[in-house]
């Protein structure tokens, strides 16, 4: 059962073949059995998730109209508030801090009955590609536990892929959604900018985070995508337009017509063999399925990087300076006599780890008079022409195709002290989020050098999500055929020394 | 060292002001946040995610504060921007909920304008223009209570308490441009400013401006440079001066302290000063010689305010008449002499006056009552004129009732009193209270026939021509009709009974 889609979930609880309890307890027997392995979870609600479990059921037995994920259980990043529920973003400053609100995420994952099984974890403040700057240790691939299994979103990922949950909550703000998807052979989308509420999302950097759907299949990820989207009077930057229709765009899966760009510059050097040569045959499928294959130029792409580590830390070092130890987490050094400023120094000191740090000196560096014009004013520059690119290559074509990571997981600690390798996993994610754009990065099959998942990525126009969704949808369908059975049947099980 | 005389220092030196006045609106929800803005509620109680910074809040712009602000700059004569945005100033202070403040930096939403004050000179009233730079929309910080030490600062204090009630209440920041050439009257065009401010913001309704409970708060930047230089001197600001008087004052003091050192040969330091309500000096607060780094940036969480033209126009069209020129048309509608208008506005009853009068009150009457009786009344109270229970429609209505003859002056003064206790209307009051002039010629009758028949001695002094004597009788009569007599009448019908008519 627990490796069913959620859309057969869905169906199952509909039909009462099962119980929306008995598919949460599956669950939460399977992050039993194996989360000690994976470490997928910050936090395990498994009384909340009962509970929520049991009102769906009866609910339904009322005969009650529920929406189509009612019942259906789902993995929380722990970025995202839920009240009562501890929030700790994976930094020790904000541990044991229980939100006294919900998000407006959780609301409508509520509202639409879904089961909030727990948190997922993460690199600290969302800042990272491999789930090692958690806090409180990293999260496994459950293709290779030795392996990363991609970041910000690690758990959320690892999570789908080791089959502790059918849906997941994913943020976004550099690709945090998308290469946890494509090292983990799921599903993942972040949505246009402004599609899905940031009210409760706890800011790394504002002007680029999303959250958005995570799952094992496209339409499962729609499904997921129209409950958590919509305008949201309480976050200034929500779009005040209609929902995409993403879940007819998944269900029909057509493609015949359509116009997909391939990036020039996000392929070739830097990417592994087996990246490229899935690539590649995944452009040919939809060009089977009747899909046309352009080519598309977006030259400032190659400044993408570097504009992004500039903006991005300058917001975080803004967005975490409210983490003081004055109103909620942890508090060090308030002993007799010490002042309110050594006790937020010695807090934040103790309570952020080294890659917060140094993304906020970083940002502080950056936004400093003297400083502000050659480094923020020119990254807000480069992000101007990098949604030109976009907005001139859209022109020729309806989505825009690459790469979703250039390289399959990497070991545990390969990259822990080298940043800069590091950041390179996000170059072809990076360009969405300056953009505001949507993005997908769904599996496209397996390295033929390594025996891991590699992530093929759509890119959409601005609330133009739908798309990605279809061509998402025909690239999957072609896959399966030719694989005969989805690509996580090929993953051992939980194989490789933890 | 002997102390300059205000005169040494300013037949030597120009003073130089900048102001930067601070405004919190009157709004019922906060800046950027649905919570109440009601002054003196129990610390902490008027919070949320938002206004304490919780991790994952965001703040959206709260529309009327945004008209507020417009409508201060149309007043302020300023060119409103088709496209402002929000920045965040960063600096960390536990009061402070997110440690940055959202404000606004290089794209405020008014700009340009000015004010002309007038201020009676040597050589008579004489008018300043203030140039104003911008004005901008912030939100305020919470409070810190420093509990311990010997100064009430963070700095040696035991421990601190903090109330985020005001986190978060929309204030809007007017500052001018350098006011330089004001020469000996910078101190009183400064205060002339200030009280012009304030009225500007009382006629327009956007906020309480009461400056003792910090709705209107004044920053004062003083330079000094020796007369003839165009070169400007080092300047000090001095922060929170919380009254008219102490505008004028802390300028003054500042302008000596300032004079006292350059005539030493010693530099201005460049420095935030705190004013002192108890010895009118100023003491020294941090120093900005290194000026703090507030890593401004547009507030991301937040879209650039656009406000539409047409609604502008709107605002501008709506605005009222500006205070200057409203108490000049009045004084003159009214015939008013110069003293009792001082009167008037010091006692803060123009408003009420005018409705009253536009109600249908002779404006000498409307002005009397208020200014007298009823001022006298709330004073007795200790209350605020406008929070007797007594409206500017009763007052009109008992005017109106004394004109035509209904109630004597002096049982006028039992209704407004009976009013203000309460007792509901001025009808209501004259029928429970039984006050009624008595002008039933038939009651009164009796009563003279039966008050002369008692006094049958003084009576016969009346008839035989003694008309002194009179007095007396109407005395009696008034008594026994319980003053609700008109006395006139009474004499009249005396003097008739008695053969004297």
């Amino acid at each position: 059962m627990i490796k069913n889609s959620a859309a057969e979930m869905s169906a199952a609880l509909s039909s009462g073949a099962t119980t929306s309890v008995a598919l949460t307890q599956a669950h939460l027997d399977r992050i039993s059995e194996v989360d000690g392995k994976v470490h997928a979870f910050l936090y395990v609600d498994t009384q909340g998730a009962l509970e929520q479990a049991k009102k769906i059921d009866d609910a339904r037995a009322r005969g009650e109209k529920l929406g189509p994920l009612a019942g259906v259980p789902l993995a929380l990043k722990d970025v995202l508030v839920q009240k009562d529920v501890p929030t700790t973003c994976g930094s020790k400053i904000l541990e044991g801090w229980r939100p006294p609100y919900d998000s407006t995420v959780v609301a409508n994952l509520k509202n639409a009955g879904v089961v909030i099984l727990g948190k997922t974890n993460m690199d600290e403040f969302a800042m990272g590609s491999s789930t090692e700057n958690s806090a409180y240790g990293p999260t496994h691939n459950p293709w290779d536990l030795t392996r990363i299994p991609g970041g910000s979103g690690g758990g959320s990922s690892a999570a789908l892929a080791a089959f502790e949950a059918p849906l997941a909550i994913g943020t976004d703000t550099g690709g945090s959604i998308r290469q946890p998807a494509a090292v983990t052979g799921t599903v993942g989308v972040k949505p246009t900018y402004g599609g899905v509420s940031r009210y409760g999302l706890v800011a790394f950097s504002s002007s680029l985070d999303q959250a958005g759907p995570c799952a094992r299949t496209v339409l499962d990820t729609a499904f997921l995508h129209e409950v958590i989207a919509g305008h949201d009077p309480k976050d200034s930057t929500s779009i005040n337009a209609p929902v995409p229709q993403v879940v007819a765009a998944a269900k029909s899966g057509d493609v015949k017509g359509m116009k997909i760009g391939v990036v020039k510059e996000l392929n070739g050097e830097g990417y592994q063999a087996g990246v490229r040569q899935r690539f590649e045959e995944s452009l040919e499928l939809l060009a089977q399925a009747g899909a046309e294959i352009v080519e598309v130029s977006a030259p400032n792409f190659e400044y993408a990087l570097a504009a992004y580590y500039l903006i991005a830390p300058s917001e975080c070092s803004s967005n975490l300076a409210r983490f003081d130890a004055m109103r909620y987490g942890l508090r060090v050094g308030d002993t007799d006599g010490a002042s309110a400023e050594s006790v937020m120094n010695m807090t934040r000191e103790v309570g952020f780890g080294r890659e917060v740090k140094r993304r906020i000196l970083l940002g502080t560096y950056a936004l400093s008079s003297g400083y502000y014009d050659a480094y923020y004013g020119s990254a807000q520059k480069v992000r101007t022409l990098i949604t030109q690119d976009f907005n001139k290559a859209f022109e020729k074509c309806d989505v825009m195709v690459s790469p979703t990571s250039p390289t399959t997981a990497f070991k545990i600690g390969e990259k822990a002290d080298d940043p800069l390798a590091m950041y390179l996993n996000d170059i072809a994610t990076i360009p969405v989020n300056m953009a505001g754009i949507g993005g997908m990065s769904l599996p496209s099959g397996v390295a033929p050098e390594d025996g891991l998942p590699v992530g093929f990525q759509i890119m959409s126009p601005v609330m133009q999500d739908q798309r990605m969704y279809s061509v998402g949808a025909a690239l999957e369908a072609a896959l399966l055929s030719k694989w005969g059975a989805p690509l996580l049947s090929q993953a051992p099980a939980l194989g490789g020394a933890a | 060292m002997s102390a300059l005389t205000y005169e040494d220092v300013i037949s030597k030196y120009e003073p130089v002001l900048g102001l930067e006045v601070h405004v919190e609106l009157n709004t019922h929800s906060k800046m950027f946040c649905g919570c109440s803005t009601i002054f003196g509620a129990e610390p902490n109680t008027q919070t949320c995610p938002v206004c304490l910074a919780l991790p994952g809040a965001l703040p959206v712009v709260n529309e009327k504060a945004i008209e507020s602000t417009i409508l201060i700059g149309l007043a302020l004569n300023c060119s409103i921007a088709p496209f402002s945005r929000f920045a965040r100033k960063n600096y960390f202070y536990p009061d402070m909920p997110k440690n940055f403040q959202i404000s606004q930096y290089d794209e405020p939403i008014c700009v340009n304008g000015y004010v002309d004050v007038e201020i009676e000179t040597d050589e008579g009233p004489q008018s300043f223009r203030i140039e104003i730079e911008r004005v901008h929309m912030e939100e305020d910080t919470g409070k810190s209570l420093h509990v311990g030490g010997s100064t009430g600062r963070i700095h040696g204090a035991d421990y601190s308490l903090l109330d985020y009630n005001r986190a978060g209440i929309p204030l809007v920041e007017i500052v001018t441009k350098i006011v330089p050439g004001t020469g000996k009257y910078a101190p009183e065009v400064a205060k002339a400013y200030v009280a012009e401010l304030r009225d500007i913001l009382r006629a327009l309704g956007v906020s309480d401006v009461k400056m003792e409970q910090g709705s209107l708060r004044c920053d004062a930047n003083v330079s000094l440079r020796l007369i003839g230089s165009e070169v400007l001197g080092t300047r000090s600001e001095t922060k929170n001066v919380n009254s008219l008087r102490s505008v004028e004052r802390a300028i003054r003091g500042e302008m000596i302290r300032h004079a006292e050192r350059l005539n030493n040969g010693e530099k201005v330091v460049q420095e935030t000063r705190h004013f002192q309500e108890d010895t009118g000096l100023t003491r020294s607060g941090r120093s900005k010689e290194q000026a703090e780094d507030y890593r401004y940036f547009p507030e991301p969480d937040l879209v650039p305010v656009a406000p539409d033209a047409q609604w502008i126009e709107k605002l501008r069209a709506g605005l009222p008449e500006r205070p200057s020129l409203r108490r000049k048309r009045l004084q003159e509608q009214w015939s008013v002499p110069d003293k009792e208008m001082a009167a008037m506005i010091n006692a803060d009853v123009l408003n009420i006056v005018e409705e009253t009068v536009l109600l249908g009150a002779d404006p000498t009457k409307a002005r009397s009552w208020w200014l007298g009786e009823i001022s006298r009344l709330a004073n007795e109270k200790e209350v605020a004129i406008t929070a007797l229970a007594i409206t500017a429609k009763d007052v009109a209505e008992i005017v109106s009732l004394v004109a035509q003859g209904e109630l004597t002056d002096k049982l006028a003064r039992q209704v407004v009193e009976g009013v203000i206790a309460g007792e509901g209307t001025p009808a209501q009051v004259i029928s429970t209270r039984g006050i009624k002039v008595v002008n039933d010629d038939g009651a009164l009758m009796a009563a003279i026939e039966k008050v002369c028949s008692e006094q049958s001695e003084t009576a016969d002094k009346v008839r035989n021509g003694h008309l002194p004597a009179a007095g007396a009788l109407i005395g009696a009569v008034m008594k026994e009709t319980k003053g609700q007599a008109d006395a006139a009448r009474v004499r009249e019908l005396l003097l008739g009974h008695l053969g004297q008519a």
